[in-house]
């Protein structure tokens, strides 16, 4: 009897099912969307650092930055060319490898990081910019007088014309991987799409993995060779990087990057895998105090520095939205409940009658949450349809979003050399600005689903048990009411 | 049988009491056939909630076959309304939403029956009102006698041993008056049950040999010959 009554109160009173079931719909879609869109905004930030950091990168340890003009000399990139009289046309090529930001820490810091409590691994790599100049100098031409010129003019015979240089400058970044240590660093954040990476023994082999952008501008194909500083490299693999924006153009073996860059046992940044995620506060502390002169980025540093329209989003995804939604929600619950009591009202002779027949309280306060319980599911699916789709459709005509990384304060995960081949004068300091470009997408997870139904499910208790604690009071003398 | 002594019903309206029922003493053989009838605001259903266990007095005993209702736990009083008692309403009180068939069965559910002995004994409850063809029609689908006939049905199919009745024609026309009349009492005959009627009707309260008139909540009995 309770399916059979349950049933045709649903189809029969359709109407007042479904105004319940739309407002817990509306909250529990809302709540699916703005859930997804969180999802899918974080995903996006993990996108982002990843791409600067690499895969399970917990935090990274750099050089703490000093003073400017303490210290260090200024160093530039020189460049020296033979322009001596007479080699004309002859083709010139250098290579200016520097390591980037100029700040470097010893491969004992890698060992001292690793030791620290709590952190599980920790790889040390190079990051270098080669600036590569290349072209010719061509010496004048000397012409002779031309015929019939007037007599006395220009003993010399003839002139000089032409002459000068013509060089174009081509940079890229060098990556310097521990190849005896690959989980960790930036080239964990790119996948090998052609060829392979590199093996544990190849620690100062004359091999280069390629990034694909890097290697589709360059033409270059895996077996073909490249020349840094003139050290040949033989391509062995291209990788692509999973946000489409690779943090290096050309990966090498740490010692090979470090010979280029003449920074023999030295890193720029220490990539540090903590061993459990709630450790990395401790161990950064830790690294702080027994490292001296680092400085020390997690990734939720690095997320704060996040800037631009994906951070404004995310910020109003789970601000906002998170207390429109709890709000919607707690409103659908309520007003369910209340609708729900006061279908309760409207049937009181109703369920006087069946309790003035020997049914049980108990049985008639089951009946009322059951059919409460049912607009809940229904409200439920409905939400879930309702949310589905507008998550769909914000990952199919959402905007696409900018995030810009660094700029914040302590410097961000590397130091970025900028300042153009030819551009002002002297190292320019930068903490790294990275700008990505990112879809908005609204991934529905199985947990966001499960929330949902966990929510229709909770709507259709609270409204059962508004609607069953008034049945639940109703006498069996009620079914003479005249009301109803 | 029913042996009331007493019964005495206080409703409290605000600061003002009303005295429903004034110390009423009653006695119901089994079997027997009861008209109670009276000015509106009498306690003429006062009186029937307390035989019917809807509802307790304030004083008094109301005995059913020696148990008193008065102070009966609320389970086991929902269980004599479930076994022993039929009721029907000057409203019918149908669930809008069952059919006929269902409505009927509605009465069967506290009785714990298999499904099958259900539907098989409200199918039968409905053929013996004369509605065994409209089983699967929804109130809403029946006039107002059919309806009533569907609460006899669902009062009688218990098979109880008293059927309580509050203005049962209150809501209809003279003609389908007569038609649920004849049918209460060929049902009361063939059935052998303790049947207590409220009515406003004078013309049915004469066809009935005993008859209680409620003023003020006291009772005065009048049997009567009827012919
Ligand atoms: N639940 C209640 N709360 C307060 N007062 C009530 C309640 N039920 C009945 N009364 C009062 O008790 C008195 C008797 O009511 P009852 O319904 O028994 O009268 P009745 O004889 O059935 O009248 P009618 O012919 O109009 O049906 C009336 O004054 C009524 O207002
Ligand atoms: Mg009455």
């Amino acid at each position: 009897m309770f399916f059979t009554y349950l049933r045709r109160e649903l189809r029969r009173r359709r109407k007042a099912a479904l105004v319940v079931a739309s407002g817990l719909a509306l909250g529990i879609a809302l709540v699916i969307v703005v859930d997804s869109v969180t999802a899918g905004m974080s995903r996006a930030q993990t996108k982002v650092l990843e791409s600067l950091y690499g895969l399970g990168t917990d935090m990274t340890v750099t050089k703490a930055a000093s003073p400017p003009g303490e210290g260090d000399a200024v160093r530039r990139p020189r460049f020296r060319f033979d322009a001596g009289a007479g080699t004309d046309s002859a083709q010139q090529s250098q290579d200016v490898v520097m390591v980037q930001g100029f700040e470097t820490l010893t491969a004992s810091t890698v060992a001292k990081v690793a030791a620290q409590d709590g952190v599980a691994d920790a790889v040390g790599g190079l990051s270098a910019r080669v600036m590569k100049v290349d072209g010719r100098f061509a010496s004048g031409e000397v012409r002779p007088a031309q015929p019939g010129q007037a007599p006395g003019q220009g003993g010399a015979g003839g002139e000089v014309r032409g002459g000068g240089a013509d060089f174009g400058v081509d940079s890229y970044t060098v990556y310097g991987t521990d190849v005896a240590h690959q989980g960790l660093g930036p080239l964990t954040s790119s996948k090998i799409t052609s060829g392979r990476t590199f093996t544990a023994g190849e620690t100062s082999a004359k091999v280069a993995v390629v990034d694909s952008a890097h290697a589709k501008e360059q033409g270059l194909t895996v077996g073909e060779k490249i020349t840094v500083s003139g050290t040949a490299y033989t391509v062995i693999g291209v990788a692509t990087a999973d946000s489409g924006d690779a943090s290096a153009d050309v990966y090498l073996p740490l010692a090979e990057a470090q010979t280029l860059a003449d920074a023999k046992g030295r890193v720029t940044t220490v990539y540090v895998r903590a061993t459990a995620s709630q450790r990395i506060d401790e161990v950064k502390g830790a690294v702080q105090k027994n490292v001296p002169g680092t400085t020390v980025t997690t990734s939720a540093d690095l997320a704060d520095t996040v800037s631009g329209s994906l951070s404004t989003a995310s910020d109003l995804a789970t601000g906002v939205g998170k207390w429109l939604s709890i709000v919607v929600l707690g409103a659908a619950f309520v007003v369910a409940g209340l609708l729900t009591s006061s279908a309760v009202s409207r049937r009181v002779r109703e369920f006087g009658t069946l309790k003035a027949l020997g049914w049980r309280s108990g049985r008639v306060t089951r009946q009322v949450a059951g059919e409460a319980l049912a607009h809940g599911l229904i409200g439920g699916a409905l939400g879930i349809g309702a949310g589905l789709a507008g998550a769909w459709a914000v990952t199919a005509f959402g905007p696409t979003l900018t995030a810009e990384l660094g700029g914040g304060a302590g410097g961000g995960g590397g130091q970025r050399f900028a300042g153009g081949p030819g551009g002002g004068g002297g190292p320019v300091r930068e903490t790294a600005t990275r700008a990505l470009d990112v879809a908005l997408t609204a991934p529905v997870s199985l947990t966001t689903i499960g929330l949902a139904v966990a929510l229709a499910v909770t709507g259709g208790l609270v409204a059962g048990g508004f609607g069953g604690w008034r049945a639940a009071r109703l006498r069996p003398a009620d079914a003479l009411r005249r009301v109803g | 049988m029913y042996q009331l002594s007493g019964v005495t019903k206080r409703y409290r309206r605000g600061k003002e009491t009303v005295r429903a029922l004034d110390g009423v003493d009653l006695i119901i053989e089994d079997g027997g056939r009861l008209v109670i009838q009276g000015p509106t605001g009498g306690g003429k259903s006062t009186l029937l909630q307390m035989l019917g266990g809807l509802d307790r007095p304030t004083e008094g005993r109301v005995l059913l076959d020696g148990t008193d209702l008065a102070t009966l736990p609320e389970a086991r009083l929902t269980r004599v309304r479930a076994e022993k008692i039929g009721f029907v309403f000057q409203g019918f009180n149908l669930v809008p939403t069952l059919t006929a068939q269902e409505n009927v069965e509605t009465a069967l559910v506290p009785l714990g029956l298999k499904t099958s002995e259900r539907r098989e004994r409200a199918a039968e409850a409905l053929v013996s009102v004369g509605l065994g063809e409209r089983r699967g029609h929804l109130p809403g689908e029946l006039s107002g006698g059919q309806q009533q006939r569907v609460a006899i049905a669902r009062a009688l199919v218990k098979r109880p041993a008293v059927l309580l009745a509050d203005e049962p024609t209150g809501n209809l026309d003279e003609s389908m008056r007569d038609e649920i009349m004849d049918l209460l009492e060929g049902l009361w005959e063939e059935n052998g049950l303790t049947f207590v009627m409220v009515t406003h009707d004078t013309a049915l309260a004469r066809r009935a040999p005993r008859l209680a008139t409620i003023r003020k909540g006291q009772v005065t009995i009048r049997e009567q010959v009827v012919g």
